[in-house]
Parts: C-alpha cells; structure tokens; sequence
C-alpha cells in the first residue's frame, strides 16, 4: 500500500513535462487569487492570439505554437515551481505578470539563457539591455507611464504645472513604489507639488486616505493600484466628489472591472495605457471564425475585447512578432531562446505592420536594439464612458521625458548591475 | 516481525536514553542520513530542488521552530512570517555591507537577531494567553512587513524595495544567486536541517524542554513547581525565533533569491508554517518535517496530477485544488488530531504487531 | 480651528468604519461564545454569501464553468434576473444549509477537541469554501446592488457647512451600515433574551454539558448558531461587496476583524461594536495625524498594536469573561 502510494505520488510528480517540440510559450497565468479576476483574462488574451495563428496559420513559420499553462496564483513561489517546471520544455520565453516573479526570475533567465518578456510591468531599468541582456520590458514601463500622465497633464495646463499639487495613490509594495522616484524629478522639474499616499494592500478600507486628499484638494490624482484597491479608490473618490477627469490611473488600473463597481459614479476616469481597446479592429473577425466560433477560445471566449484582454493578446502579439524575426534571422522555423533573444532585438513593429496583423493604431511602434530593451514608451489616456461602459481612448501615443528617464534608467540599472557583479557589455 | 524490540538489550542508562532506542529506527535513521547525503545531491536536478526538496527542508527548519514555541512551549503564535522576514532582512543587510565574510555566518547571525527580535514580541507573552497571544503575534507580523516596506535602510534604497541576493560561495561553490547548482542549494539547507533538528531533540529533552512542557501543561502550575514562567517563555521565544530566522534567510537567499515583503513573508506564510506544525503533529520533531513534507508536496502534487494528468483548465483545477487543501486538512484533523507524528507511531505500534496482533 | 473639524470628521468617518468592522466582528463572537470555536472562515463566510447572492440575482448557473468544462458546453446564466429582497431571502436559505453541513461534516467529529485544532479546521474550511465558491460563481469581479445608496451626504454636508462652516462628509452607504448594525444588534440582543432558542443558546454558551443535562440539544444550537453567523456575514458582505464589488479580497476583512475582537474581548457582543468603534476610530485618526511623518499605510499594524496595548492592561479584552485559573 505504502509503496503505492509512493509510486503514484512519484508518477503525479513527473508528469507535468508537455512534450518537446514545436515552439513553447509557457503562460506564467494567475487565475485565482486576489489578483485573480485580471490575471484571468490577461491569460485568456495570451492564449487566443496563439490560438488563432495556430488555427489560421498553421503557427509561425510552419510551426506550432505550444502555450502550457501554469497558475502561480500571483505567488512567487509557484512562480518558481511554474518556472522550474517548465523551462526544460524547450521555453522560449516567459511572461509572468507580476512584479514579484518577474524579479526572482530576472537573475535566473540570464543563466538559464531564456527570455523574459514584461509588457508594462517588471523592473523598469531592464529597458537598459547592456544590463539587462534577457530582459525585454517594451513597449513601456512604469517610469514612461508616470511621463506620460504628466505631459498630459503639462498639455491640459498649457504647459505650466508650477503650483499645481498632484497626489499619488499608490499600492504600498514593489509595484507601486516604483514612480515615486520618478515623479519626484518631475515635480523639481516642472514646479508641482507631490504627494505620495500608500494604501497598504489589499487595499479594501481607504477612507483615511480619501479623507486626506478631499482635505488637501489635490488638483490631480494618480493611482498605481491593482486588485481591489483600484475598485475602492475609485469608489471612494467617486463618494468624495473628486472630479474624475482628474483621477488618472496607471494601466493597470485601467479595466472594465475595475470602474464596474462605482457605476456612474467612474464615469470620466481616466487611465494610462499602451494597447488599443474595443473590439473595432480587424484581427476580431479573424478571431471570432478561427477561434471563438470553433469553440477553441480560452474560458469560452468571455472577456474577448476588454481592456485586459487586449493587453494579454497585445502581449502575445510582440511576441510572435519577435518569434518571426528570429525565425528570419535565423534562417530556421525552429528557433531557440538564444535566437528568439536576438528577434527581439531586431524587432521592429511599424504602423504598417500593425495594420497588416489587423490591428492598426494597436500599439505604439516598436523599435528595439542591443542597448534599448524598452522601446519608446509611448503611451496614450483612455477615458472611461459609463453610460456606453467603453474605453475611449482620448490622446494620441506620446513619447514621455526621456531627458528625465534616461539617468534615472541608467543610474538603477548600474547600481544594479554593481550588485550582481555584472559588467555590461558593449552594443555598437 | 520485521519490526520489532525483542532481542534489544540495554545495559546503561546512556543506552536506553538514546534518540532511537530501537534498533530498527537507528538504522532507519542511519539509511535516510546516507541518502539524503551521500544519494539525492548526486540526482537532484533543479525541478526537483526548486519545487520539493529546498523547499521541504526549508520548511522544516521553521516548522521545527513553531513546534518549539507552540508545542513543546504552548505559545500560540501567527507571527511566524515576520520572524522570516527578520531573517532574510537581516541575512540581505550582511550579505551587502560584509561580502567577504562567509554566508554561514551571516545566516547564523540573522537567526541570532531574529531571536532577539523574537524576544522582544515575546514579552506581551507574560500576560497575555492563548487565542488572544496568537492574535497579538499578528501585530508583529503587520509591524514588521511594514517595516521593512518602509524603511529604505533596510533594503538598501533600491527604487522598489525589493531585495536580491547577491552571489556568495561556500568552499568555491556558489550557494546562492543565479548561478547556484541545484544540489549546492540542497546541501546547505540539508546541513542547516540536520544541525538545527539535533539541537531542536537535545534541548527539548534537557532541562529547557521539560521546563517549555511544564509551561505548556499549566504554567500557573510550572510556577509554583519552580520553573520560572519568564525565562522560560522568552527562551521559548528566542530559540523559535532563532530557528525561524535562519529558515526566512535561507528562503529568501538560498530558495527565491529575490524576496518583497509583503509578498514573500505576509500572513499567509504563518498560517502555512502553523499547518505545517498541527498537521504533522504538536510537540514532535518527526512531525515538523512529515506537517512540513505534506504541505509543501500536497499542493504540487495535486497540480501535476489535476493539471498534467488530468488536462484540466488551470484556472478550474486551482479553485478545486484548494478544495481538496481544505478538505484534507479538515479531515486530518477529524482523523487524526495529534497530526501525522501521532499516526506514524501508530502505524509501528501495529507494525510491531504484525503479523501476529493477538 | 480647521484642524479641529478635519479631526472630528475623520473621527466621524472612524466611527462608522468601525461599525463595519464590528459587523464582522460579531460573527466570531456569536461562534466563540456558543461553542469555543475561533472561526476563521467567518470572512470567507461573508465572501461566499455576497458571491450567492450576486449569483441568485443575476440568475447565474451555478458551476457553469465546472458543466462548461467537463461537457463542452457553454451555460451562463438563466437567462432571469430576481429582486434583491427576494434573493436576500434565498441567500439566507443557502447559508442555513451550509450551516447544518458544516455541523454534520465538520463540527460534529471535533466535538472535545484542543481549540487550536478546531481553529486550524475553519482555516481548512475556509479553503474549502473559498474554491467551492470560485468553483460555483467563477472568479470574476462581480458588482453587487441591492439598492443602498453610495456617496457623500449632501444633507449632512450641507447642515455641517452651515453651521461650522466646513462640510462633513459623510458616506451615505457608511449611515446605512450604522443603521441596519444597529437593527441587527437589537434583533440579535431580543432573540437571546426573549425567545426559548436564544436562552437555551446561552445557556450552551455558559456550560456544554449543564445544558447538555437539562436536555437542550447542541447540535441544534450549533446549527441556528452558524446560520446565524452566515445571516451576519451576509450581512458584512453585502455592506463591503457594495463598495469594492465582490471578489477574492472580500475573505480578507477577517483580518480587519480579528484586533476588533482581541480587543472587545472574544465573548462579548457589546465588545464587538465597542471594540470596532475603539479600532476604527484609533487607526484612522492615527494614519491621518502621525501616518504622514511615518510614510503612511499604518492601518494594518496600528488596530493591532493598539488592541495589543488593551490587552496589556487588560488580557481578555474590554469586555471578556475573566479569566480564572486553578491549578
């Protein structure tokens, strides 16, 4: 009995290998948890794109995309085991979305020699690729996002901020500390007055916080928040009458879900964002023939076109970008993670290129290099309608203060890069 | 019949008052020894290393420590993550400010700040009981995440607070950072484990032990025998605390190798450690390591079972893993209240039976 | 002067979060004093009635996604929508059932057991529970409304503008929670003194077997108890869910709950609300005045410390039966 026992737990452990070939992207997913409701259609988006070019066209360059999936349950150390269990399936590259993987992975993708891909999220100064060789964070990270929220706000004050206060809610851990630095040097820089307010996670009382800032008078608000702290400040803010236009929040608090709860009360809530929304783009009858209709779509295909989704499907459509100019670089369908490191830093995304994947004005242009990991970081305001319950997206792509960004990136990814005991190497 | 006592004379008090007094279980213990260090570094690879075993041994050692403070000592304590934080913070801070000064050492003195921090939190120990201790430990747990979230001393003014452990060699071999092989990562744990574990069995049956348990039975009781109830709790603490210290800095340096607070060492962590204890079996040392074994393979296994085996969605087999989770510790405790210690010495009380039960 | 109404706001504001918390509060209590289980899983409790409710009212299909999966189809909803007292009704039945199954499954076999143990099993249960709730609602973001109403308060805002010259604000959903706190408490104050099942279920609560002897029938106070219990999680679920919408993090307001009650005392239903009331308006006058110099976010800490001083002075809380030792 005990011997079977044995066997049959030995037998569970050393199954979870899917078999070696074709081209893997393991999904890194989290669909429970208390980040579970965005980490569920994040993967759903993830998932479809890879199913519709394995539908349509027969995967890249002839071959078969695998996407084994892996809940983590936003937990670092399942992040591991998800990790461990799957990089020797012929990974090619992760996407783990969450800042604490992301962090424990960053040192063991460069000896593991995998990719490691963080649309929007991660650590910032990977976009410093002589650091950072594995390590891809375009098109923008969190810095290029709180640039934006402020040249947007600079736009709408004609250009002069000076004595403005601005308010930053942000969720008190990795995540949401990582602007602070930055909005600092743009306060010295265009004479606002900033004001940090953490909200200790979860984040579901914040009444302390809200009441601080209704005293203050803040002129505007900037929330880094995820899980359910995006759904009560935004509550909140709508129950102390802050003007919403007013509230901006990074893009990852930026979904259908999260003003859902506040009804009209979010109407006017404005987000960050580096992803189209909606579901006015081409590539959707595509979807909708290949995928949703043959009944292949990831959870029956329920959250298709929301703001998450998007960014999920967007993720995966750099990607496969990346995985096709690797595959033309290297001369051979079959690529590994080394080659694939290669297309990503080749990878160019044109407008064109966008409009040919059936995604015109999707994204913003990518343009990576040996030395430039980031891309642009270009990022664009949506704006939330509740009475249509759609994403309006209100500015065009903008390029954020790359004056500003560019020694902060440097002096983090150095100071980094003295700690691990990496030398960086040269790009040309 | 192939467990048995017969035939196992003792002639000296010495003899008799050994760990294993049966023949049998030294061997055992013998046999696992040489496996876990003469085979498994040979094997291991770093699945195997990264999801069961450094986490298992890990585990253990700061299961071995609540087991101190919860069942040898009777204080009830959720504070378990906090304590870890202390450790991996203070490992973080040594590792940087001395490099050259050897990661056993630093590891050692983590655990020695952590007792004393645990010593500290211990105090409202002398007043307060049961269910109202284990809520008050909690207040440490909030206090210290949020301390370390907070003061950028302690990690090292980095721009999101989120430490990494730089590399560190023992004997040329690196131990930590990405680098680290997987069997190098299983030995040190392994070491800790087995030292920590001999000194967790000689102190519990000295002195200090039988003053913990009389604490534990009635401590108005233990007073009055003459153990004094403040040395004893505090030691209790300290020496929990120390035990858990050096797990915290071995999880964050040796195990993840980046750790956020909030994250790495929140409350679920003590509930976790807490399990690890009540199910493997309170006031027991074979029961840290089966409590800490059962939960840290039960979840994987269930996984590749549901996930791999199965072809389940994952999102579906999660949910229902947790269930099962639930299910299995609820029936646990229905089956078996004294934990899986308890029904380990079962098992050989029938085994020695056997095949003859009458 | 304007600091003076800013503090008395925010201690306004304190207090009715406390009521909230005390809303949770007195599910624990209402378990502890009738059978000495510390039950964890009282948020998840409230997680689970707020996921059954949205459920029922939006006509959801319960395990849809479990069906979906395992027959390739692909059910949603009903296709009705059901009025939301009547969907509270149905609730309520839904958590009596989970009440009687938790008794037979779970409590009726731990009966005599160590505290600790029975607290670790409502750990295991809340588990249980929360995947059995994910499995049968899915783990969307779901948006409940039953028709209370959110915001600031003009009439206060504009009476308190009036006479001080500074606008209160007050939530409209926080008055509300005061309000139905209160009823509740009423209700619950009348039943244990007025009605045959409310003295018997003191008299469990004094002494197991007494009762026991004068032939009350525990298990049946066990299960009016935990219906009871889910009445008020249903109750805290629906107060909170309203604000964040229902999801995950709803089970953590235990957590919110657990200094309330170290500092209210783990038997006393008056200590609940005193206790709450103590915790909410401790925490938020302490982030708001000396969380700034601190760098903020103190709230988790502080309504522990703050319950870890009481208890200092007094170990079994404000308002706990003594407790008597003898060797």
């Amino acid at each position: 009995m005990k011997t079977k026992l044995t066997a049959f737990v030995l037998a569970g452990m050393v199954t979870a290998a899917p078999a070696l070939a074709d081209l893997v992207v393991p999904n890194l997913s989290y669909r429970t948890g208390p980040y579970g409701a965005n980490g569920t259609q994040y993967a759903d988006g993830f998932n479809d794109y890879f199913t519709l070019l394995n539908e349509r066209d027969g995967g890249i360059g002839g071959e078969i995309i695998q996407v084994p999936e892996c809940e983590t349950a936003y937990n670092t150390e399942k992040g591991v085991e998800c990790y461990e269990a799957t990089k020797d399936t012929g990974a090619l590259v992760y996407n783990p979305l969450s800042t604490g993987i992301t962090y424990q992975l960053i040192p063991k993708v460069g000896v593991d020699k995998k990719v490691l891909y963080t649309p929007g999220y991660g650590r910032t100064s990977a976009k410093n690729g002589k650091v950072f060789e594995w390590v891809f964070n375009a098109p923008a990270n969190y810095w290029d996002g709180a640039s934006v929220a402020i040249k947007y706000l600079l736009e709408e004050n004609g250009g002069d901020l000076s004595g403005k206060k601005i308010a930053l809610v942000y969720h008190n851990s990795a995540y949401g500390k990582e602007p602070i630095r930055t909005l600092e040097e743009l306060a010295a820089k265009h004479g606002f007055e900033l004001n940090a307010i953490p909200v200790e996670a979860p984040g579901q009382e914040q009444k302390s916080q809200w009441l601080q800032i209704r005293r203050d008078k803040p002129d505007y608000v900037l929330m880094w928040g995820w899980g359910v702290m995006n759904q009560v400040a935004i509550q909140e803010a709508a129950n102390i009458r802050f003007p919403m236009e007013n509230f901006i929040g990074i893009w990852w608090a930026g979904s259908e879900i999260d003003v859902g709860p506040a009804g009209a009360g979010a109407d006017g809530y404005k987000s960050l964002t580096f992803n189209g929304v909606g579901m006015d783009y081409p590539l959707y009858d595509d979807l909708k023939t290949h995928v949703l209709d043959t009944g292949k779509a990831s959870q029956g295909g329920e959250h298709v076109g929301s703001a998450v989704y998007s960014r999920g499907m967007y993720a995966a459509v750099v990607i496969a970008e990346a995985i096709r100019k690797a595959q033309e670089l290297a001369g051979t369908a079959q690529i590994n993670p080394e080659q694939l490191r290669e297309g990503f830093e080749n990878l160019e995304i044109s407008t064109e290129r966008l409009a040919e994947i059936g995604l015109p004005d999707f994204g913003p242009e990518i343009a990576l290099s040996c030395s430039n990991h980031g891309g642009s970081g270009m990022a664009r305001i949506q704006q939330w309608d509740a009475s249509a319950k759609t994403w309006n997206l209100i500015t065009e792509f903008t390029e954020p203060d790359n004056e500003v960004l560019d020694p902060l990136i440097a002096a983090d990814s150095e100071a980094y890069a003295k700690e691990a005991g990496i030398t960086p190497r040269e790009c040309n | 019949m192939l467990y048995r006592e017969a035939g196992d004379f003792k002639t000296t008090y010495r003899d008799d008052g050994q760990t294993f007094p049966i023949r049998l279980d030294r061997w055992g213990y013998y046999v696992t020894l040489a496996v876990a260090f003469g085979i498994i570094p040979f094997v291991i690879n770093d699945y195997w290393a990264s999801a069961v075993f450094v986490p298992f041994l890990i585990y253990a050692i700061a299961a071995l420590g609540l087991n101190i403070l919860t069942g040898y000592a009777g204080q009830v304590s959720l504070g378990t993550g906090g304590f870890m934080a202390v450790g991996a913070y203070a490992v973080y801070k040594l590792m940087t400010a001395f490099p050259d000064i050897s990661i056993v050492i630093h590891i050692l003195l983590a655990g020695g700040i952590t007792a004393m921090v645990g010593v500290l939190f211990g105090l409202p120990s002398l007043r307060i009981k049961g269910f109202y201790l284990a809520v008050a430990t909690l207040a440490a747990q909030f206090f210290l995440v949020w301390l370390f979230n907070k003061v950028p001393w302690f990690y090292n003014y980095s721009a999101s607070g989120q430490i990494t452990a730089p590399e560190r060699t023992i004997l040329g071999q690196a131990v930590t950072g990405p680098a680290s092989t997987a069997s190098a990562k299983y030995l040190i744990c392994l070491v800790f484990v087995f030292a920590l574990a001999w000194i967790a069995r000689n102190l519990t049956r000295g002195t200090l032990g039988r003053k913990w348990m009389a604490i534990r039975d009635m401590d108005i009781a233990a007073e009055i025998i003459g153990v004094n109830p403040l040395t004893a709790k505090l030691s209790a603490f300290a020496v929990s605390s120390f035990f858990i210290g050096i797990a915290g800095a071995l999880l964050f340096a040796v195990y993840l190798g980046a750790a956020e607070v909030g994250e790495a060492f929140g409350i679920n962590k003590s509930f976790l450690v807490l399990f690890m204890v009540i199910i493997g079996g309170l006031g027991s040392i074979f029961g840290s390591f089966a409590g800490a074994a059962f939960m840290v393979m039960m979840p994987v296994f269930l996984k590749n079972v549901l996930v791999g085996s199965l072809g389940w969605p994952t999102d579906l087999a999660a949910h229902i893993e947790l269930m099962i989770v639930g299910a299995l510790i609820v029936m646990f405790l229905i089956v078996e209240p004294h934990g899986l210690a308890r029904l380990w010495s079962l098992t050989k009380e029938k085994l020695r039976l056997w095949p003859f039960p009458h | 002067m304007d600091q003076f109404f800013f503090a008395a706001e925010v201690l306004a504001n304190g207090l009715m979060t406390g009521v909230m918390y005390a809303l949770v509060a007195l599910g624990f209590v209402l378990i502890f004093k009738a059978s000495g289980v510390f039950n964890y899983a009282q948020g998840v409790l409230a997680l689970f009635a707020a996921l059954t409710l949205v459920g029922i009212q939006q006509g959801q299909i319960p395990f849809a996604h479990l069906i979906n999966a395992a027959f390739g189809t692909s059910l949603h909803h009903f296709g009705w929508t059901v009025p939301a007292v009547l969907a509270i009704a149905l609730t309520a039945g839904v958590m009596v059932a989970l009440a009687f199954l938790i008794e037979k499954l779970v409590l009726q076999h731990l009966v005599g057991q160590e505290p600790i143990i029975l607290f670790m099993a409502t750990i295991g249960l809340a588990y249980f529970l929360e995947g059995l709730g994910d499995v049968m609602w899915g783990a969307d973001i779901k948006t409940l409304d039953v028709g209370l109403p959110q915001g600031i308060s003009d009439s206060i805002e504009g009476a308190t503008a009036e006479w001080f010259g500074y606008g209160f604000f007050i939530d409209r959903l926080d008055i509300w929670a005061t309000v139905i706190a209160a009823l509740l408490v009423a209700a619950l104050v009348a039943f244990a003194q007025y009605t045959k099942q409310g003295r018997a279920m003191r008299a469990v609560a004094d002494d197991h077997q007494a009762a026991l002897s004068v032939g009350i029938s525990l298990r049946f106070i066990w299960v009016m108890v935990w219906s009871i219990a889910g009445f008020v999680a249903l109750v805290a679920g629906i107060m909170w869910g309203t604000k964040s919408g229902v999801q995950f993090s709803l089970s953590l307001i235990a957590l919110k709950a657990l200094p309330v009650l170290m500092l209210g005392g783990f038997t006393s239903i008056p200590g609940a609300i005193v206790g709450g009331l103590i915790i909410g308006v401790g925490e938020k006058l302490f982030e708001f005045f000396i969380g700034p110099m601190v760098g903020g976010a103190t709230e988790n800490w502080f309504a522990y410390v703050l319950a870890l001083i009481f208890l200092v002075f007094r170990p079994q809380g404000l308002f706990g039966e003594r407790i008597i030792e003898r060797v």
